[in-house]
């Protein structure tokens, strides 16, 4: 099977997913376009130049093209073959900026590499963890209906996340939690998606309400669950214990996993951030990290909901027709910080309005639902799990990115994928979907 | 094996699309059901820079401007960019802590944010002006903005003229669809409030595209949303302003009004009102610190009484009552009524000032006495004019005439918030006395000689005689006669002030009935000692009781006799009688108007007048509780020398023929001199006001010391 199509690229390649690619590529390179759109200086020149981010997006595009080429042209095994080591270089990439590390926008997660480009290997440590996953569970000898591998995963996953908070890369961190899609589509038993849900609504509660007030009813549903029980089963020591633990956990979340976790994890403005979000304020004097950082230097910021505030207001002013091309106020007068990067989408937004962002979105789900419908015509395990992560990866990229500029989620730093400016998240993309693609196009073959 | 778990493929499908559903859900509302983020981000970037164009000038019936623009200076603060100012050196020249230095800074980042500019200090002095122009580079961040303020080169006419201040949130609630906005001035009152559109013209707004460090990007939209300033227009006014001056100048020390009406064209020469103030104190800087010591003196300065203040007429209404009863045929003018110093035909009998025999034979010789026997009888005859059979039917006759002369309504002055007055409806007769069958002409007979419930505004006192001026019709007073480039939209609005009020149909030859009477009244009756140099005039005194104090003192009366060009009333409060006061403050207005100059008596006579203090002792008691001092009169005038005062023993007594301006006597003689009127007893002004039908005995002993 593998004579006659390893080397050729256009069989059983799914262009759909090509020009989707290209479209989106292209639709980031205008958005970047319209932020740095500056009407005093002579676009036409300055496009090829390299000075501007929009010529320099191309030139990566340029070079995401090549790598694409060169992946397609690759063997399909091979991704299987080096699944391992290159997760195990990623992560000593990732433990190398800890020594290397160039500060960029206030993380140390960038290793300068030649030409004034930096790489991030938290970016590139999506692939190979995506790849390890799916080495992993396509293995004959892992049977993932048991908690066992479930833990190995879950380790394999959480390593290169824990490495990436340790960066300050919250954003990046919280990436790792979308290969929750690729393992429940392998059979993670939904109960623990139900348990992590109610985790987080129970987390959202905890910042919602009044601690107090949030232990006093939980307690109060618990007692009324247990009388419940005495009534209909007299005796069952069992359930009891169960509702008895599941009270003791919830009432340890509260009074003391999440201020942990805003005190002592979050950094000062990522808890405020969070808080905000509630339309509550954070007391940053709790905050451990920052009461260490402010012995070193007196921050004065803006307050912290302006990235979003200037954000809604750049998407809302679109309207539903938008203000049109290069015409968006909020854009040309850089009212949105970071515009070119995490929040891009407010360009489209502001520009073409409703419409805009509708076609868009609707032009990602598509994407979205392609990749899926590749994914589950994979025979392999291998590439089914891989493909599910990109969807994982994909989807929570998006998600979460759109959703912090207009202000469902607290601001995180992650980017919108292929739209948003950067070298090394458009090669991590590409990258993702391309051995997606090469996987597919080898999709008769069942790999290990 | 790869069909294992497959459903869970459509899961995550549909997890996908309920995130996105949200996503656009949220988009919905932001992109289409909101529309506060365009303006959020408009505000955020769009920069507006208003030029304000001059505002319209007023000038009077001469060409002479009663109000200028200068210009003033603010100093303005962008306090993102006020970094390193030499502090102490503006606190300094601003004469300001350091204290209040920060205040401000803080509010005017409150109020604008960092990056906008905000007013650090409005309406800087001259000198102040100068200094920070010097040293301005030391200051960056600040920069000084030109204002154009008005200034009142005549110091006049505050109560006509009006004022322009910055408006609040009440005036934006109004005037939403006019487009004014915080920071803006518009006219508040008098002309500037009611002719606001024509002299504020057009404001300029430049759009600029601003970034987020507020630096000017450039022209939005390269500039088709601006406009351009388009100047206010100028409007003319039939003020004079000298007659004005005077006006307020006799007016000086008293309470009252003076309104002066051209006949022939409603146009209004002069309209004072006092205790006034003086316009200039209401602009710029000054007004912070006068505005609210004017709205707290208890005289009300502010109060334009020429148009707001509700008199009794008293006997200036007996022309009128005469007119009714004329016209409706209920008397000629040789009807007599035997007056023997009282009338006593609602059983109570009213004093009449004159016992004579004979000095109410026929109507001219009752007006020129002013017999009030003679009009309390006609006024009794309209009320139960048998043709009517009914004294409420009458009575609502009689007050359709009265309405229609311009009394106890709005007359439609080019001013704002003019008063009505009063002349009572049927139904406050009707509720007092129990019911229309329980009262007759009894019950409201001193209407008859301008008393009981009736009121008038000196306007339309001066609206009367300008009726009777003109036998039988009215323009509508006011005071602007044009407008700059007058177009079809201002005709409109003017047009209301060149129709013919033409309201009754009352036969010429009864107006020169009363004409005489009233012409009578300055050559042999109660006016007799007032005199406008070569001119005859016709005039009407009146001496209304007020419960509250006083009585006030009226005069009306127009010049020339034939064909006359100016119809003047004048009130001043609590003052006693309407010759000794008011009479002479409208001879002399009418010399200065009919004449251009006042002779040399009468400068001396207007300057006497003019310093002669009838301000209540109650007003008096509180500047002195107050520590405050009536400064705050319209006109600096030179009072070199302490003038001779009146002789107020002469005029004490009704003396018709006396001439009162040849003795005289010093200023410091004057409270005592004032006549000792007969003070009503507290007891009886109660009753006076009091409204019950069982003491209509006591209120007609109340009634009857009315004079004149």
């Amino acid at each position: 099977m593998s004579n006659y199509n390893n080397n050729n690229f256009s069989k059983g390649t799914d262009f759909a997913v090509i020009l989707l690619y290209m479209i989106m590529v292209a639709i980031g390179i205008l958005c970047i376009f319209m932020v740095e759109y500056n009407p005093n200086l002579n676009w036409s020149n300055s496009f090829l130049t390299a000075k501007t981010n929009y010529s320099k997006q191309i030139y990566f595009a340029l070079f995401c093209a090549l790598i694409a080429i060169f992946i397609l042209l690759m063997d399909s095994k091979v991704f299987t073959a080096f699944a391992n080591i290159l997760y195990v270089l990623g992560i000593l990439l990732m433990l190398a900026t800890f020594v290397l590390g160039k500060n960029i926008n206030g993380s140390k997660s960038w290793i300068p590499i030649a030409g004034g480009f930096n790489l991030q290997p938290a970016e590139l440590c999506k692939i190979f963890t995506a790849l390890i996953l799916a080495k992993f569970i396509s293995k004959p000898e892992t049977d993932f209906s048991k908690l066992k591998s479930h833990l190995i995963a879950g380790i394999m996953i959480i390593l290169p996340a824990i490495l990436s908070v340790m960066q300050h890369e919250l954003g990046l961190a919280l990436v790792y939690s979308a290969f929750i899609f690729a393992m429940y589509r392998e059979g993670l038993p939904p109960l623990i998606l139900v348990f992590l849900l109610s985790f987080a609504i129970l987390v959202i509660a905890t910042l919602l309400l009044d601690p107090t007030l949030l232990s006093i009813i939980i307690t109060v549903i618990a007692g009324l669950f247990i009388l419940n029980l005495i009534k209909k089963f007299k005796r069952n020591k069992k359930a009891i214990l169960v509702i008895i633990a599941i009270w003791g956990i919830c009432f340890g979340t509260i009074r003391y996993t999440v201020p942990y976790i805003f005190n002592n994890v979050f950094e000062c403005y990522q808890s405020t951030r969070i808080y905000s979000m509630m339309g509550k304020e954070y007391d940053c004097s709790k905050n451990v990290k920052s009461a260490k950082l402010s012995v070193n230097k007196k921050s004065a910021k803006k307050p912290d909901d302006y990235n979003v505030k200037q954000s809604k207001i750049a998407i809302g002013s679109g309207g539903f027709w938008g203000r049109g091309f290069l015409k968006g106020t909020q854009t040309r007068g850089k009212y949105v910080p970071a515009q070119h990067t995490d929040f891009i989408f407010t360009s489209l937004g502001e520009a073409f309005g409703f419409v805009g962002t509708f076609t868009f979105l609707i032009l990602y789900l598509f994407f979205l639902f392609r990749l899926i419908r590749i994914a589950e015509r994979q025979r392999s395990t291998f590439s089914r799990v891989y493909a599910y992560s990109v969807v994982g990866i994909f989807f929570f990229h998006i998600a979460v990115n759109i959703c912090m500029t207009i202000g469902l989620f607290p601001v995180v730093g992650i980017p919108l994928p292929l739209i948003s400016y950067g070298g090394s998240s458009l090669l991590t993309f590409t990258v993702l979907i391309f051995v997606l693609l090469r996987l597919d196009a080898d999709r008769q073959m069942v790999l290990r | 094996m790869s069909v294992y778990n497959q459903n869970r493929g459509g899961i995550i499908q549909i997890i996908i699309g309920i995130i996105f559903t949200l996503i656009i859900g949220q988009l919905i509302s932001l992109q289409i059901f909101s529309n506060k983020y365009r303006l959020a981000a408009d505000n955020n970037a769009v920069y507006r820079k208003i030029i304000y164009p001059d505002r319209g000038i007023i000038y009077d019936r001469k060409k002479k401007a009663l109000l200028e623009n200068t210009i003033s200076y603010d100093l303005v603060v962008i306090p993102n960019e006020a970094k390193e100012v030499d502090t102490a050196m503006l606190c300094e020249i601003l004469k300001i802590d350091k204290v209040e230095f920060g205040k401000r800074m803080i509010e005017a980042i409150i109020k604008n944010t960092r990056v906008k500019a905000s007013t650090f200090e409005a309406f800087l002095s001259a000198e102040v002006y100068a200094q920070l122009n010097e040293n301005l580079y030391r200051f960056p961040g600040f920069t000084l903005s030109e204002r154009s303020i008005r200034s009142y080169p005549y110091n006049t006419a505050a109560h006509v003229l009006g004022y322009v201040a910055e408006v609040d949130v009440n005036f934006l609630q109004k005037h939403e669809q006019d487009g004014y906005e915080m920071g803006d001035y518009a006219g508040m009152t008098g002309l500037e409030r009611f002719y606001e559109p024509i002299l504020m013209g057009q404001r300029g707004v430049n759009r600029f595209l601003r970034d987020n460090k507020g630096k000017i990007q450039g022209a939005f939209e390269k500039g088709i949303y601006d406009t351009v300033a388009i100047a206010g227009r100028n409007i003319f006014t039939s003020m004079d302003v000298e007659v004005q001056q005077l006006a307020e100048k006799l007016l000086q020390h008293k309470i009252g009004s003076a309104v002066a009406i051209n006949p022939k064209t409603g146009g209004i020469i002069a309209m004072a009102s006092s205790p006034g103030y003086n316009p200039n104190l209401l602009t710029g800087n000054q007004r912070r610190k006068t505005i609210g010591r004017l709205l707290l003196d208890t005289a009300r300065p502010i109060y334009n009484r020429a148009i707001k203040g509700q008199y009794p007429p008293g006997s200036t209404f007996k022309p009128l009552g005469a007119l009714i009863a004329l016209d409706e045929g209920l008397i000629t003018p040789s009807y007599g009524y035997n007056c023997r110093g009282t009338y006593g035909a609602c059983g109570d009998p009213r004093k009449c000032e004159h016992h004579n025999p004979g000095h109410a034979s026929t109507l001219q010789l009752a007006l020129a006495n002013s017999c009030n026997s003679y009009f309390l009888q006609i006024f009794r005859m309209a009320i139960d004019n048998p043709e009517y059979h009914n004294a409420k039917v009458g009575y609502l006759k009689w007050k359709e005439y009265v309405n229609a002369f311009g009394l106890g309504r709005k007359l439609g002055i080019d001013l704002p918030s003019e008063n009505r007055a009063s002349i009572p409806d049927t139904a406050q007769y009707n509720r007092d006395f129990g019911g229309a069958k329980y009262w007759n002409s009894c019950y409201m007979l001193t209407l008859g000689i301008g008393q009981d419930r009736m009121t008038a505004t000196p306007l339309q006192l001066a609206n009367a005689m300008a009726f009777l001026a003109n036998d039988g019709f009215y323009y509508t007073p006011h005071f602007v006669d044009s407008i700059e480039n007058q177009d079809e939209e201002d005709n409109a609005m003017l047009e209301k002030y060149k129709i013919k009020n033409e309201v009754t149909k009352i036969a010429k030859q009864y107006f020169e009935i009363i004409k005489e009477g009233m012409h009578d009244v300055t050559v042999m009756g109660t006016a007799s000692m007032i005199k406008v140099p070569g001119h005859e005039f016709c005039a009407k005194t009146g001496t209304a009781q007020n419960p509250h104090g006083k009585n006030h003192s009226l005069f009306v009366c127009f010049a020339p006799k034939e064909n006359p060009t100016i119809a003047v009333a004048v009130v001043v409060e609590n003052a006693g009688f309407g010759a000794t006061w008011a009479g002479p403050i409208a001879g002399l207005m009418m010399e200065k108007y009919l004449n251009d100059t006042l002779t040399k008596e009468s400068k001396i006579k207007a300057e006497n007048l003019s310093n002669v203090d009838l301000m209540p002792a109650a007003i008096k008691s509180w500047y002195v509780r107050n520590n405050k001092t009536e400064m705050l009169t319209a006109i600096e005038y030179s009072n070199d020398a302490i003038a001779d005062a009146w002789d107020m023993e002469m005029l004490s007594e009704i003396a018709p023929v006396k001439k009162i301006m040849d003795t005289a006597k010093k200023m410091d003689s004057l409270p005592k001199a004032i006549p000792p009127t007969k003070p009503i007893p507290p007891s009886r002004k109660n009753k006076d006001s009091a409204i019950d039908p069982l003491n209509k005995k006591k209120k007609a002993t109340a009634k009857k010391n009315v004079k004149l």
